[in-house]
Formats: C-alpha cells, sequence, structure tokens
C-alpha cells in the first residue's frame, strides 16, 4: 500500500491545522492512496482490507466494479471507524478533491470519536475483521468451505435481528438460583422492631405473601422471561451450536453491533462531515482558482434527484439550521410561542450559541433524536420537503403531502429500527417441545413472506428444532412454522 | 494485478452460475435473452443474491423526497428508493446486477443442467486441416516475414551498447544479425462441418404461440450445437402445402395459412442435402416442428418413404418437435412412432407448452449423435 505523498501529507497536516482550530476532535488519521481496482476491493470489503472469506464481497465488488465501468458512480471517500481512523483516496483524483475529501474525513473522525453512539463501537476493529478472517479460514480449513460458508449464509439471513440499544443497558445477572429450591424461602416481611413485628407483619399479611409467592413458582418459566430483542445473543446463550458454529455466529453478531451505530447515525454523520469539509474549504483550504472546481464536486455530493433523499444534503442543512437558531436565539419558550410571523422571521438574539450547540448535537443524537427534535416545520418548509407513496392505480410514485406532521412522520418511520421489523423471541420452549417461537411486532406494514418462509429455514438450522414465527398477513395473524421439512401457514 | 478479493469474486460467479442453473428451466421458457448483444455477448438481467431476512414487503408505502413540484406530481415509474438513497440507513435496495455470458459460457450452462453429452462428430478422421499460426519470433526467415520493430528494437539496443548511438543524430542501421522474423508453428485442426436445417411448419393451425415455442428451441439448439461445432450452417424451410427455403428472419416472422402437407418439405430438405451437404463430409441436423396435423394419410406415407429413403441414410439424427396446438389432430407424432421405433436416430418429442421446451431439447440433444 502506498503511503501518502509527501505534497498530500503536507496539505493533510494543513487541513488537520484547520479542523483543530474550529474545535474539531480527532484521532491519527491514516491516509492510503488506492488506485480504482483497490478502492473497489476495500469499498466492497466495507473499508477494511481484510475480512473473512464470503461470496458477498466477491458481490459487491462486481457492482462496484460494473458501476465504474458503466460510470455510474465513483467511491470518493472511505473511512474507517478506529484508532488510529484509516482512509482512503483515490489515486489519480485532482488535488481539490483529495483536499475535499481529507476535510470530509476529518468531520467523520470527529464524529467516530465524540459521537456517544459509537462509545461502545471495537475501536481497534482493523484487528477485530483480521481476527475474524483468520478464525473463519481455519474453520474453513478444518471443515471446508461450502459447509463453513453456508452456515454464515444462514447467519447473515438474521443479522439484523439485533438490539442496537444493547450494548448501553447494564445487564443484571439473572436471580435464578434463589428461586429454584423455593420450598425452603423466606417469606418476606416487612422490616419492623421485633417488638412491633406482629403487629406490621399479621398472620393474615403474611398468609399473603406466602401464596402470592407460591403462585409465582407454580406460573410455568419461560426462556426468556421477556420477550427478547437481541435474537443472537439468544441464539449464542441457548442454541445448540458446535463450537466453530457458535464462532461463525459470534463474528456475525459482532459485526452487525460494530456498524449499528453507523447505520444509527447515517444523516449525521454524512451531514456533520459534509459540514466540516465545506467549512474548512470555503474558509481555509480553498485556493481562488480552485473555487469552480470545489462547487462543481460539491454539488455532485450534494444533488438530490427529483423525488429523492440525500443523508449528506439533508443532514448538512439540518446542521445548518441548527446553528442558526442557536446564533440567533430561536429556541426556547418565548419562540414556541410567537405565531407572528413577521416577529420570527427577524428575530435575531445574537446569542452566538450555534456553533457549541452543533457540537453538542453531534454528540449525544442519532438521527432519530436528530430528526424527532430539529426537524421544525420552517426547515420543512424551506427545504421543500415532502411525502410521496404508490399511486395503486397508475403505478406511479406521487407527492402525496407537503403537510409538515405527515412527512416527520414519515421519516422518523423510516428510521425507527432502520426500517426494519421489530423481531423478539418469544418461547425458547414452545408447545413444550423445545421449539423457537418469535414475534414480530407489526406496526402496520406486511413482512415479504417469501423472505420470512426462508429466514425460518436459517432460523431452523441454528435452532436444530422447528421454528414458529407469529406475525400479521393482511390483517389476519397468522403463524409461520417450518419444522425442518416443510412450511406451513396457520391462522393463529 | 491480484486482489484480495479475487476468490471471494470467482466464487460469486459460481455461485451466479448455479443459480442459473437452477433458473434455467424458467427463464429459458421466457425467452428474454434471445438476441445477441455486441460481440457474442448476451446479458441476462440477473438479481442480486440477498440472503432472505425479515423485511417489510416489497409494496412501499412511499417515503420522503426534497424538491419543487405539487401534490399530484408524478415521480416517475417504479420505486424512487431504488437507489438507495431513498431511506436512511444503508440498504442497497433491489438492484438487478447485470452478469455477462458469453454464448459460448451460456451454452455450457445449458449443457450442464441438461446433462447433454459432447457431440462426437462424423467423419473427423479423414478431415483435418492444417492450421498455420504466427506465435513466435526467431533469428533467421524469409525477408517477408521480417519483423520491423523487433529487428529495429534489436539495432538499437545494439547500437546503445556500443555507443554508436548519437541522441542529437538517431540514426539506426540494423545489420544481419539484428533481424528478427515471424515463425509460425503448424497445428492440426480436426475439421467438422455441420448444418442444421430447421422445418417449421406455418400452415393456418400454428399460431403465434405455437411459434414463439419454436423459436425459442431452435435459439437453444442452435446455441448448443454453435458450442459443439466450429462454423455452423443453418437453413431454414417452411412449409404449408407447399415448401420454400427463406432467411431466418422470415421463418420466425411469416404468416401463412392453408393446408399442411408435410411431404412437400421432405423433399426440399432430401434436396438440400442432395445438392449442398454431400453427408460424408457435413453432419445435418433436421428438425422439424409442427403442430402434427397433415392433409393426408398418402401424404403421411409419401413423408414416411422420404424419410427412410433419402433423407435417414444421411443425417446424424432427424428431430420431430409437435407443438401442441388447439385446432391439429396430432396425428403426425404417431406415424412417425410407429414407423420408425426401431430406428435410433429419429427422434420425436412433444411440445406441450413453454415449460416443456427444456425436456424436448433433452430428448433431441440427450445422446450425443
Amino acid at each position: 500500500m502506498a503511503s501518502l505523498p509527501a505534497y498530500l501529507h503536507d496539505i493533510q497536516k494543513e487541513i488537520e491545522g484547520h479542523g483543530r482550530a474550529y474545535g474539531l476532535d480527532f484521532w491519527e488519521i491514516e491516509f492510503e492512496i488506492l488506485d480504482y481496482k483497490r478502492m473497489q476491493e476495500v469499498a466492497a470489503f466495507g473499508g477494511f482490507p481484510v475480512r473473512y472469506p464470503h461470496w458477498r464481497f466477491g458481490m459487491e465488488f462486481e457492482h462496484l466494479t460494473k458501476s465504474h465501468v458503466y460510470g455510474l458512480s465513483q467511491i470518493y471517500e472511505m473511512v474507517i471507524n478506529n484508532n488510529p481512523a484509516y482512509a482512503y483516496l483515490l489515486e489519480g483524483n485532482s488535488l481539490v478533491d483529495q483536499k475535499m475529501v481529507i476535510a470530509h474525513v476529518l468531520g467523520h473522525v470527529d464524529f467516530f470519536k465524540n459521537n456517544y453512539f459509537f462509545s461502545k463501537t471495537n475501536r481497534r476493529m482493523i484487528d477485530g475483521m483480521a481476527n475474524h478472517a483468520t478464525r473463519i479460514r481455519r474453520h474453513m480449513e478444518r471443515l471446508g468451505v461450502d459447509k463453513v460458508e453456508s452456515f454464515i449464509d444462514a447467519c447473515l439471513s438474521l443479522e439484523n435481528l439485533i438490539d442496537p440499544m444493547s450494548p448501553f443497558i447494564n445487564r443484571k445477572a439473572p436471580e435464578r438460583a434463589e428461586v429454584e429450591d423455593g420450598a425452603s424461602q423466606e417469606i418476606p416481611r416487612l422490616k419492623a422492631k421485633s417488638y412491633m413485628d406482629k403487629f406490621i407483619n399479621p398472620p393474615e399479611y403474611l398468609e399473603v405473601q406466602r401464596r402470592k409467592l407460591e403462585r409465582e413458582r407454580e406460573k410455568p418459566r419461560k426462556t426468556p422471561p421477556e420477550p427478547e430483542r437481541d435474537v443472537l445473543a439468544f441464539l449464542l446463550q441457548y442454541a445448540p451450536l458446535e463450537s466453530w458454529e457458535r464462532d461463525v455466529l459470534e463474528i456475525v453478531r459482532d459485526e452487525a453491533y460494530y456498524f449499528a451505530p453507523q447505520r444509527q447515525t447515517k444523516i449525521m454523520n454524512e451531514g456533520w462531515a459534509s459540514y466540516w469539509h465545506s467549512k474548512i474549504m470555503t474558509e481555509r483550504a480553498l485556493k481562488a482558482s480552485e473555487i469552480i472546481d470545489y462547487a462543481d464536486h460539491n454539488a455532485g455530493v450534494m444533488a438530490t434527484a427529483p423525488g429523492q433523499w440525500n443523508p449528506y444534503k439533508v443532514g448538512v442543512e439540518l446542521f445548518r439550521h441548527i446553528e442558526e437558531r442557536w446564533d440567533k436565539g430561536r429556541f426556547g419558550r418565548e419562540w414556541d410561542e410567537c405565531r407572528n410571523l413577521d416577529d420570527r422571521r427577524a428575530w435575531d438574539r445574537r446569542l452566538g450559541l450555534g456553533r457549541k450547540k452543533i457540537f453538542e448535537v453531534r454528540k449525544f443524537y442519532s438521527d432519530v433524536t436528530f430528526i424527532d427534535e430539529f426537524f421544525t416545520e420552517e426547515f420543512c418548509q424551506e427545504k421543500k420537503f415532502f411525502s410521496f407513496a404508490l399511486n395503486e392505480r397508475s403505478g406511479n410514485y406521487e407527492i402525496d403531502s407537503r403537510d409538515f406532521s405527515q412527512v416527520k412522520h414519515k421519516i422518523l418511520y423510516q428510521l425507527t429500527n432502520f426500517g426494519e421489523p421489530f423481531i423478539f423471541v418469544e418461547d425458547a420452549n414452545h408447545d413444550n417441545r423445545g421449539e423457537l417461537l418469535l414475534h414480530h411486532r407489526h406496526e402496520g406494514v406486511d413482512l415479504d413472506p417469501e423472505h420470512a418462509r426462508a429466514t425460518l429455514g436459517a432460523l431452523y438450522r441454528v435452532w436444530r428444532r422447528p421454528v414458529t414465527l407469529m406475525t400479521v398477513f393482511d390483517a389476519k395473524r397468522k403463524a409461520l412454522r417450518f419444522d425442518g421439512k416443510d412450511q406451513s401457514e396457520k391462522a393463529a | 494485478m491480484a486482489l484480495r478479493i479475487d476468490p471471494d469474486h470467482r466464487r460469486f460467479r459460481d455461485i451466479v452460475r448455479g443459480k442459473i442453473k437452477q433458473d434455467l428451466r424458467k427463464y429459458v421458457s421466457q425467452g428474454e435473452l434471445i438476441g445477441r448483444k455486441g460481440k457474442d455477448l448476451v446479458s441476462i438481467p440477473l438479481p442480486q443474491i440477498n440472503p432472505p431476512r425479515f423485511r417489510f414487503g416489497s409494496k412501499g408505502n412511499g417515503g420522503v423526497g426534497q424538491g419543487d413540484g405539487q401534490v399530484g406530481d408524478s415521480l416517475g415509474k417504479g420505486d424512487p428508493n431504488a437507489d438507495g438513497s431513498g431511506k436512511a440507513g444503508d440498504k442497497p435496495g433491489e438492484h438487478a446486477i447485470e452478469v455477462e455470458l458469453s454464448l459460448e459460457e451460456l451454452a455450457q450452462i445449458m449443457g450442464e443442467e441438461l446433462q447433454l453429452p459432447r457431440i462426437e462428430p462424423k467423419g473427423k478422421e479423414r478431415l483435418i486441416t492444417q492450421k498455420d499460426r504466427y506465435v513466435g519470433i526467431r533469428r533467421a526467415g524469409p525477408e517477408s516475414l521480417r519483423h520491423f520493430k523487433r529487428t529495429f528494437r534489436q539495432a538499437l539496443r545494439r547500437q546503445v551498447m556500443a555507443g554508436t548511438y548519437n541522441s542529437e543524430r538517431p540514426i539506426i542501421v540494423p545489420v544481419r544479425e539484428d533481424r528478427r522474423y515471424r515463425s509460425w508453428r503448424t497445428t492440426p485442426l480436426p475439421q467438422s462441418n455441420a448444418v442444421m436445417i430447421f422445418i417449421m411448419d406455418v400452415s393456418g393451425s400454428m399460431g403465434d404461440e405455437q411459434k414463439e415455442i419454436v423459436r425459442i428451441e431452435s435459439f437453444w439448439i442452435d446455441t448448443w450445437l454453435r458450442s459443439q461445432y466450429k462454423g455452423l450452417e443453418s437453413r431454414y424451410i417452411i412449409h404449408d402445402a407447399t415448401a420454400k427455403e427463406v432467411d431466418r428472419d422470415t421463418f420466425f416472422r411469416t404468416r401463412e395459412s392453408g393446408g399442411t402437407m408435410i411431404s412437400s418439405a421432405y423433399k426440399l430438405c432430401a434436396k438440400m442435402i442432395a445438392d449442398e451437404f454431400p453427408p460424408s463430409e457435413w453432419n445435418i441436423y433436421p428438425f422439424h416442428f409442427s403442430d402434427g396435423d397433415n392433409w393426408s394419410v398418402d401424404d403421411t406415407v409419401q413423408c414416411v418413404d422420404i424419410l427412410r429413403t433419402q433423407v435417414l441414410p444421411h443425417v446424424n439424427m432427424f428431430c420431430y418437435g409437435q407443438v401442441e396446438s388447439p385446432y391439429g389432430s396430432g396425428q403426425f407424432i404417431k406415424d412417425l412412432n410407429e414407423h420408425f421405433d426401431e430406428e435410433d436416430h429419429v427422434f420425436v418429442s412433444e411440445i406441450k407448452g413453454k415449460d416443456a421446451i427444456m425436456d424436448s431439447i433433452r430428448d433431441f440433444l440427450g445422446r450425443g449423435k
């Protein structure tokens, strides 16, 4: 891999200087220059130089190569959440492009380092991925490529069944053991001095407590006690896996959690990086002769085709909107209650809090909360947002509303759980036969039935006993079941 | 340059090929593939392989966009989310990857899928030609084969080494030792000629659907045989009550009407073989497609006679495909079966619909004649 030539190294140092002066706080960044082929390879590996062997990286590679050859897309920039951060520059890009990319990458690395949702990710993931590769290769050598790969395929079908919030929850160790031998268990008493005891804990009260305990004991105990959203963790713990299978599943889960924050903060992350590349470039780093090229390329990044949604653009505009509001003091009760449009338009308290506010936002928010809190009616109108839907009759997608609450509702809806269904493990001993019962929390949209059935197959592969999914099709409750041979669908 | 991803990429290609194998049946009968693009490449729209997931049904409930436009304005057909920027998150959307296969690859896949044996060409021992290929360079040879560039380069090299090269006056004078000549190697090339004679009944009872089936089936037969023979010729005969030779285009487009005299076509076929394709040099493959509704019993007798005496002795195999039609009696296939039951190079096949095309191809080509 080529290290950075001197002139680019100098540019990197210069731009990093500008970034620090603005208050950006980033790790050391290792830039590498790659030719387009290597760039596509690394991009296919999700930004990492080494991944475990799997055909889907090859598919991604073919896709990227094809789009490159046909001139459909080009990868400008790639950066890995790692300390030190790794970033790649495309060989042969013009100097302005390289500058812009370097500045953009600074924004990303600052975001990785400081955003709360990234705080639990593995900051040595380059090594992590390499280790995963070694482990999987070892399994493949021992057991054969096909066997391991098809198990990976099954795991990938379940990859999205994680709970992105779970790294932030401190879980208590299960208080099982003592409940087991409940017979000898003491009836809980309220605390009282000994001479007061028979008044505070009278026999009737103790009787009630005793019954309650008994009832509790008789209640059939379920695994998991509460519906479990981290299906992968559940399977790791309870599925009858061989050790290599457990290892593979663990790797897939690990990587899914590593990438989850990037999906949770797509708009913010891209918005933040775009905000900073444009700030650094236009205020500090650009030479007069480079302005036209910069503007041209920046416009390309920010382009929105009709009826599309560009996270770069939405993100950067929303950050700028926030900055302006806090600079001018357009927040708080007085602002909210002001109904006079002229006043609102002219509102400027000269607080100058904008910069501070956006740094705070980049630290504590994810896309959902970002949109929920800062996507205002004014922003929606000014930036011409609309929602669209399929017109069944014409087969076209049409603008169906410019109403603020509807637009916002739709955005939030799509962001929630990455626009993926909520699936929970309900019971590991369904029907008292060791079958797995899952529950889809239906929120208005049906699952794709074909995919759902195939996914049950993957679950069966891991659980090795029949699997049932409770879901809703066409407003009817259904139980999809796969018993290893046949798929069945029953009303439930 | 070798890339780390190459093995993954190869594996993906393998899977894609495997995928095509399984889906082959389906898309052959859809007939999407006919038509060559550019240099013998056919491009097959193939869905990206997405591992199944619990995911929402594709009937999207729309999304959010940005830009001008009134409520009710159309954003165009299809899903504007399709390129992944519609939704937040990083789902790649449902793209179709175009996987390009050459016809040869395609034929090979088909061969594997249908377990078609490679064809043993007729008369291969007799027909060996020599082919000279210029593959190397040597120091002696006729002047007509002198390789100017290499000679020049050699001279330049010598002069630089000897120190007589002057970049101010770059004059290069090759001497005898500098001369380089092209050299060749002679490779024996088994030559086998083959001709396919497609015969189609275009009488009134053959509808568009029937012709479509014939078209698809002959495309695949053509593709397969082409992969087996270098330099394959094809001829086309259409017939109703009379037969005539036509070009490929007309063969598939014509809509005639009228009665059916199959013997007319067989006569023409026999004549063609006798005049143009001496069987000692040619592998001959007649394929006849009809709905099996011949005009008269007498004509059928005549057909059998022509086949037995003038066609069958000369051809590698004779294939008759009977397309099911709502009008025809479908009698002809029974007649052929009756008369040629013991002939091992007559193949008949009933094609009930598009889905039966693959089976029919297997019937015809499955024995490697």
